[in-house]
Order: C-alpha cells, then sequence, then structure tokens
C-alpha cells in the first residue's frame, strides 16, 4: 500500500483557555488550530506558511504532542496515535527542528553528547551512539574531530542548527518538522542549510513539514503548501500552481505582499489593510471576511469548508463553492 | 540658497569607526564607513547580523553608550560635528533635526503614559507648543500615518493597540517635529508580511510628502529595494558596495553582494542547489587584515590578504571595494 500518506491529520483543534477576573475563571478561548487536516505523502515536502497566530506552530507542536489537542486524529504510517502506534515510537519516527537553535540546546552538554542523548536513552550503548554522533556530525557538514567536544555557546547561529539537525536525525525518524528552522540564520547561512536539508532529504528518504513565514524560502523548498490563517487552513495545493494561480484572496494577499526585487517595479499598493484579527475572539463565518476585498453576506454568516478547486487543490471560501450565495461563486471554481 | 549649500550634503559621515571594550576584548564594530547623503534621499544599508548598520545608524544620533564605545571619525549633520555636541546640543539634534524608528515599539513608547501624551510632550519640548497646539498635532501625525479613527487613538495607551498601528504610531512620534533625516533601524522586521508591506509603503509616501532624507537599515534585499534610491552594502563594519538600487540589485560587483543575491532562495528552481557563501562572518573580535570577505570569497588571491581594499569607482556613484572589479 504505497498510497498510505506518511501523516494524515483530521480534524485537530486546540482551543487555549484565557482566564481572568479574580477567581481566574475561564473568560474566553485562543482559537489556535480549529479543525485541521492534511495529509504528507512519503517522500514529500510540506510547507506550511501563513502569519503570526495563524497556528502553524501550534500544528506542529500539537503532531508530536508537545501540546495536547483538543481534539483530532493522527494516523502515521497507517497506524493511528494510541491505536497500534504508542506516543513513544511516534517521536521517534517524527522529530523537530525549531527556530531558536540555542535554546533548543542543552548548554551543559557538548554537541556529541547532546546528539548521543536520545540514541542512548532508546538503550544503544554509549560507544555506538558516540560514533553515530560522530557520524551524524560529518553528514551536517561538522567535522567531529573540531567540533564533537564544542558547547552550544562555543559555535556560531549556523553549526548550531545544523547540530539540532543531527540530533533530530540520530533516531533514524522518517519525519522531520522544521519550525522556522532557518528563519534566525542570516541569508548567506541560510542558504547553506537549506542546501543541507535538500542533501538530507535525497539522502536518507526522509519526509519534511516545513513551517516558514518566508514563502521564497516556502517554494523553494516545498512539493505542496497549506496556507493557514487565524487557526484554519484556507488553501492547500501543489507549489507551483498556488504560487501562479492563488484561489484563496488571502493567498493572493500574501503572495503580493512581498517585497519587490525589482527597483523599477516597486509594489505600488497593500495587498490587505490593517493588521491579523485577534485569534481571541476570531471574526465570525470565514475568519478572513474582516480583511477580505471580496467579502460578502455570506462570508459573514457562513464558514466556507474547503473543497476542491481541480488541480489537486483545496480552498476554503465562498468564491470557489457554486452553492454558497456569493455573486463570484463558480467564476473561479470552473475554471480550474 | 548658494551652490555651495546647495551641493553640501545633509549628512556626512569620514572615515567612522567604533569600538566596543568589554574589558576582555575588543570589538571592531564598525571599521571606516563613509557615506554622504543628500537632502531627501533615501539610503538603504543593507548587511547581515554583526555588519555594523544599527552601529553605524546609532552613531548619527549618538546613541551608543559613550563609557563602552569609543568613536573615531568624523559626523557632520548639515554642517555641524555631531561628535562634538555637547549634551544640551544633543538633545536638541534628536527628536528636531534627526529622529528614528526601531524594530520593537513598544521600547519607544512609555507605557503608562497614552501614544497623545507622548507625541505632545515631544513637540512641545521641541517646538514649544501649547498644549492643545501639541495635542492638536499630535492628532494631525496619527491621522498622517493612517491609522483608523485617530482622534480615538490619541488616548490609547501603547499595549491597546496591535503590532502595526503601534509601528504607525512609532513613526507619528518620529516624524512629529518634522525631522529632516529619519532614521529606521529594521522597523519591519517583527511584523507580518500583509503588515510589513503596509508600513514600508506608508514611509515611502511620508518621505515624499514631507520631504526628509531617510536612512533605513535592513537585512532584507526586497525592503531595501522597496523603500531606497541608493544601497549600500556593509560586512564586517564596511561599506563594500554602494549605488543606485537598481546598480547594485542588477549588476552587483562586489564579491559578496553577488554571493548574497545568489544564495536568494527567491527564484531558484526546487531540486537545484542554491549559490550559498561558505563560511560565516568573521568575529570582530579578530577581524582579518586586508579584505574582511577574503577568507569567504571564491575569487580571492593572497594580495586581498594585505590591506583593506580601497572603494573604486565603477560610474554613476557605483562604487565597490575589491581588488578584483
Amino acid at each position: 500500500m504505497s498510497a498510505t500518506p506518511l501523516l494524515r491529520v483530521s480534524g485537530l483543534r486546540k482551543f487555549f483557555p484565557v482566564r481572568g477576573g479574580l477567581l481566574g475563571r475561564k473568560v474566553a478561548d485562543v482559537q489556535a488550530v480549529d479543525g485541521v487536516s492534511f495529509e504528507v505523502a512519503r517522500g514529500e515536502t510540506l510547507g506550511i506558511v501563513g502569519e503570526s497566530g495563524c497556528g502553524k506552530s501550534t500544528t506542529a507542536r500539537l503532531l508530536i504532542r508537545l501540546i495536547e489537542p483538543d481534539a483530532g486524529e493522527i494516523v502515521f504510517d497507517g497506524f493511528g496515535l494510541g491505536d497500534g502506534m504508542t506516543l513513544a515510537e511516534l517521536r521517534r519516527q517524527a522529530q523537530m527542528v525549531f527556530q531558536d537553535s540555542y535554546a533548543s540546546l542543552n548548554p551543559r552538554l557538548t554537541v556529541a553528547d547532546t546528539i548521543a542523548f536520545g540514541p542512548r536513552v532508546h538503550g544503544m550503548p554509549a560507544a555506538q551512539a558516540m560514533t553515530l554522533a560522530r557520524d551524524l556530525l560529518r553528514k551536517v557538514g561538522l567535522d567531529p574531530a573540531l567540533f564533537a567536544g564544542r558547547y552550544p555557546h562555543e559555535l556560531s547561529g549556523g553549526q548550531r542548527q545544523r547540530v539540532n539537525i543531527a540530533r533530530a536525525l540520530a533516531l533514524s525518524p522518517r519525519l522531520l518538522i522544521l519550525d522556522e528552522a532557518v528563519s534566525a540564520l542570516d541569508k548567506s547561512v541560510e542558504a547553506q542549510v537549506l542546501n543541507l536539508l535538500c542533501d538530507l532529504k535525497a539522502e536518507l528518504g526522509l519526509t519534511y513539514l516545513f513551517i516558514s513565514h518566508d514563502l521564497n524560502v516556502v517554494r523553494f523548498m516545498s512539493d505542496r503548501v497549506m496556507v493557514m490563517y487565524l487557526g484554519k487552513v484556507v488553501e492547500i495545493g501543489d507549489v507551483e500552481t498556488l504560487y501562479a494561480d492563488p484561489r484563496h484572496p488571502y493567498t493572493a494577499a500574501l503572495l503580493s505582499a512581498m517585497p519587490s526585487m525589482d527597483p523599477d517595479r516597486r509594489t505600488a499598493e497593500a495587498p490587505l489593510a490593517g493588521d491579523p484579527p485577534n485569534p481571541i475572539d476570531p471574526p465570525s463565518g470565514c475568519r478572513f471576511h474582516t480583511r477580505c476585498p471580496f467579502a460578502e453576506d455570506p462570508c459573514r454568516r457562513a464558514e466556507p469548508g474547503l473543497k476542491p478547486a481541480g488541480d489537486r487543490r483545496l480552498v476554503a471560501c465562498h468564491m470557489n463553492d457554486p452553492a454558497s450565495g456569493h455573486s463570484r461563486a463558480g467564476r473561479q471554481g470552473e475554471a480550474a | 540658497m548658494t551652490p555651495a549649500s546647495a551641493a553640501r550634503p545633509l549628512v556626512s559621515v569620514e572615515d567612522l569607526t567604533v569600538r566596543f571594550d568589554t574589558g576582555e576584548r575588543v570589538v571592531h564594530a564598525v571599521n571606516g564607513v563613509g557615506l554622504t547623503l543628500a537632502e531627501g534621499e533615501t539610503l538603504g544599508i543593507l548587511g547581515e547580523s554583526g555588519s555594523g548598520k544599527s552601529v553605524t545608524l546609532r552613531c548619527l544620533m549618538r546613541l551608543l553608550p559613550p563609557r563602552r564605545a569609543r568613536i573615531g571619525g568624523r559626523i557632520l549633520f548639515a554642517g555641524e560635528d555631531v561628535l562634538a555636541m555637547d549634551e544640551r546640543r544633543l538633545a536638541d539634534h534628536r527628536g528636531r533635526s534627526v529622529a528614528m524608528i526601531f524594530q520593537e515599539p513598544m521600547l519607544a513608547f512609555d507605557p503608562v503614559f497614552t501614544i497623545g501624551e507622548q507625541i505632545a510632550e515631544t513637540v512641545r519640548r521641541h517646538e514649544g507648543l501649547d498644549r492643545a497646539a501639541a495635542r492638536r498635532r499630535a492628532l494631525e501625525m496619527l491621522e498622517r500615518v493612517r491609522i483608523p479613527g485617530a482622534a480615538r487613538r490619541l488616548d490609547a495607551y501603547p499595549h491597546e493597540m496591535s503590532g502595526g498601528m503601534r509601528q504607525r504610531a512609532m513613526i507619528a512620534l518620529a516624524l512629529s517635529c518634522r525631522p529632516r533625516l529619519l532614521l529606521a533601524d529594521e522597523p519591519t522586521t517583527a511584523l507580518d508580511a500583509t503588515v510589513q508591506i503596509q508600513i514600508l509603503l506608508l514611509l515611502r509616501e511620508l518621505q515624499a510628502e514631507l520631504g526628509m532624507a531617510v536612512i533605513f537599515v535592513t537585512h532584507d534585499i526586497g525592503v531595501a529595494v522597496e523603500t531606497s534610491d541608493r544601497i549600500a552594502v556593509m560586512y564586517a563594519g564596511r561599506i563594500v558596495e554602494s549605488g543606485t538600487a537598481r546598480d547594485v540589485v542588477r549588476t552587483p560587483r562586489h564579491p559578496y553582494t553577488a554571493g548574497l543575491l545568489a544564495s536568494r532562495a527567491e527564484g531558484a528552481p526546487r531540486g537545484t542547489r542554491l549559490g550559498a557563501i561558505p563560511g560565516a562572518p568573521p568575529d570582530l573580535a579578530h577581524i582579518p587584515t586586508g579584505c574582511a570577505f577574503a577568507p569567504r570569497c571564491a575569487v580571492a588571491g593572497p594580495e586581498c590578504g594585505e590591506a583593506v581594499p580601497a572603494a573604486r569607482d565603477l560610474g554613476g556613484g557605483h562604487q565597490a571595494s575589491c581588488l578584483r572589479v
């Protein structure tokens, strides 16, 4: 069954309670992730983009249960979590690399000890774990003779991120979740780490979930892209079709908000006004309607579902649903 | 206006050096920066962390801690020596002639006063307006930076505003006394993409409306292109290349600039390798002799390590400090 996706997520939801008043009662919820479903095929890179508060990082943390979800199902390689697969096994198979390369390393451990830590916890003899650590250092482009005995503060940001990648690989995972993993790096170093990630993926047959706010980097890395807004998936599709012909007005706005690289074609007009709304009290109906240039009555009343829009694409927009009552409905959808 | 004063630049920086002495080590943050800026011109300073771009900017307002920072060279603002100003003169210079906006607006505002009070206070201090006139100016400024419901926002506290609105309010504060020079230190880096472009366009519009000069410090080439007439690229405390935005982006001549542009993921086909620059920027306590980029440079030779290459003129105001051009 090679068609089984490596990861299938359905109905993932997480609301964080906001407490207030004298008794610390719950007064509201931050609707961080609300009904998120997607699949990642073996060997694929799925990019997740969106602005702060859209739920992309929370989604990543929910996947490996760094945060406990309120609802939702996670199926890894055909086995449901808690139903054929234990959490420990899921966490071995799915590893994560974070944005802050310094905070994610133990300052008291040498680089080699950090990398060997996971395998030793999983029962690997010390000598063998050290050999593995040195092999992995070589694999991420750090000479073990120079780096194995160093501490995190003795490394540059790019080197530390390489160590984090080596550590993530130490348990031979199949899925790597990269949460803004290159965002803190300088541009000249970022390219090195992106090249490394591409090499490792090809060599080890990995699957990536690549989360970033940088649309250029996501385009370069991803096969498919998922766009999130205020805890919801608004569009998901193949990277080239999605970038060339965005169907959700938010995707279109996000793409045209990218600064121009051409001095003769500078951006003339901002695609959206205002800031993203607060996820504590998200707008009714379609959460994007308060900023959408095409919003009509149905957008304020009903929440659009994620529906097929041709080209292996899903879009959550009333304009994509002929039954929605939106005056532009059908026009875009039929073109597909 | 005499021809001489018309030709005089608003800002002229000559051989600026900044050393931070921590006791244990001396960090060479800026190592001989020279630049000029005409009235009404926008200059983008592009560089990675540790390139000295923010430190250079802070020198123009003398914001560096005097005990730890040793500043050398010369900075002239409208002909006046900024490094020779006493505290009283500096207090007038800051806010009135030169204003600055930062990445984090919460640091520019006092959390216990309303936005309106803080703008009004600045105007009263520098222009001696009365309370009512200062409040009118504050309102006018909030409207100018397109804050919706400006009259209501006058009485809002900084924490009551969203990130983009706070950034607009900080711009209103900085421009409230009509400075001749605005210094912008990565003011959009912490913002979301759809908000960043709004602020970039706002700054461009205000620059055209008010005719002030702007120095925009950023690590993002796209941001520099959107905002700047000219771009100066910094590496290890030196300007390695400068010119019109068009020349620098389309025909970069310094290998570092060329490398930065080639390493961008933008437009690179998937499955190809990015043209990454090897290695990492130098430790500013131990800058290599000669060209600081030489250890990472694909075309460097032994002569590059001998002396810091002088800026070479490439025509049209385009300059690069490299022996290979």
